[in-house]
């Protein structure tokens, strides 16, 4: 996998509904604190599923 | 820091929105953005319009020229807006309850004139914002606040509705299919005419706690079991058919554009 881009949070948005965190494919993400963290960030494929359901902005994939 | 995407088209100093948590509206307006900036059009070159309701918070968010109007007329205002400047993209964003309760009528006469406008309808099945009433697209039998023993009316099919008054483009999509939103707001607004996407999108706060439906999670994981695209749904029996949604491309017509054809008129003389 390339590793041209890596996953951000955005914390103060988030809101902790936890849908990125069950479309994850690779089960990257988890909450903790009724905020999403980042559990295993080597097996994130970048797919962006969570960064397009989040309804608040608070995960994205961006350039390093 | 928030995403280029988010960072380039909204207003960041007034996120975080106030949608509540697992609210389907931000998705939707994530991917209208998305399509904007996949067509390439310039800020300056859209105007946003939306009415009054929870989806209709929108505009306010976003980075274009915007305008927030009355409940039910952001077609009326559109409408405006695009004769007086034919040049721009005119984008309307709109709920459930202020397209086709009290708009409704300026949504049918909207299709029938063809005006080349992209309206997208945010719908969540009820009314949140002022406390989860039952609206147009309730489904028969499921409950809202002023419907506490189930709503008795039959709901409207927006677009089979959209169709018939008129529109040249119609289409469906679900949040849990963002992209194929995505996708439908770059054709809606590529067309020449009047396009009417309907987005189907949750409200957990209201719609699903009135009816059952769990959490955000569950209620878009169910959004993903019944949506069918139009083939797929043409091969399903009368009792795989109940409480599945179609999804996709509805129609595509070609009529003439109201604007066009005003101008072609005030040339003539």
């Amino acid at each position: 996998m390339g590793t041209l881009q890596t996953l951000y949070v955005v914390e103060e948005w988030c809101k902790g509904c936890g849908i990125c965190v069950t479309f994850c494919p690779k089960k990257v993400l988890e909450i903790k604190d009724d905020k999403v963290a980042i559990k295993d960030l080597k097996a994130c494929i970048q797919c962006g599923q969570c960064e397009l359901r989040c309804p608040d902005y608070a995960i994205y994939l961006g350039g390093q | 820091m928030p995403s280029q995407l988010v960072d380039k088209y909204y207003r960041t100093e007034s996120l975080p929105h106030i949608w509540c948590p697992g609210c389907g509206n931000g998705i939707v307006t994530r991917a209208i953005v998305k399509a904007i900036d996949n067509l390439g059009l310039n800020q300056d070159d859209v105007c946003i319009v939306s009415g009054i309701g929870c989806s209709s918070r929108a505009s306010g968010y976003l980075d274009f020229n915007t305008i927030h109007t009355t409940h039910g007329r952001a077609l009326a205002f559109a409408t405006g807006i695009k004769f007086a400047n034919p040049k721009l993209h005119v984008i309307v964003i709109t709920g459930d309850g202020d397209c086709v309760a009290i708009g409704g009528n300026h949504l049918i006469h909207t299709a029938r004139r063809n005006i080349d406008i992209t309206t997208i309808v945010f719908n969540n099945n009820i009314y949140g914002m002022t406390g989860g009433q039952y609206s147009p697209t309730t489904p028969t039998g499921d409950r809202g606040t002023t419907a506490p023993y189930g709503n008795i009316d039959a709901n409207f099919d927006l677009c089979n509705l959209a169709k018939a008054a008129g529109a040249t483009y119609v289409s469906r999509a679900t949040v849990f299919g963002a992209n194929m939103i995505i996708k439908q707001v770059e054709n809606g607004i590529k067309n020449k005419g009047f396009s009417f996407i309907e987005t189907i999108t949750i409200c957990p706060t209201y719609y699903g706690r009135k009816n059952k439906k769990g959490d955000s999670v569950d209620m878009i994981t169910d959004l993903k079991e019944i949506a069918v695209n139009k083939v797929s749904y043409e091969k399903l029996s009368e009792e795989q058919r109940k409480g599945k949604i179609i999804v996709g491309e509805l129609y595509k017509g070609k009529r003439p554009e109201y604007v066009e054809e005003y101008n072609r008129m005030v040339e003539s003389f």
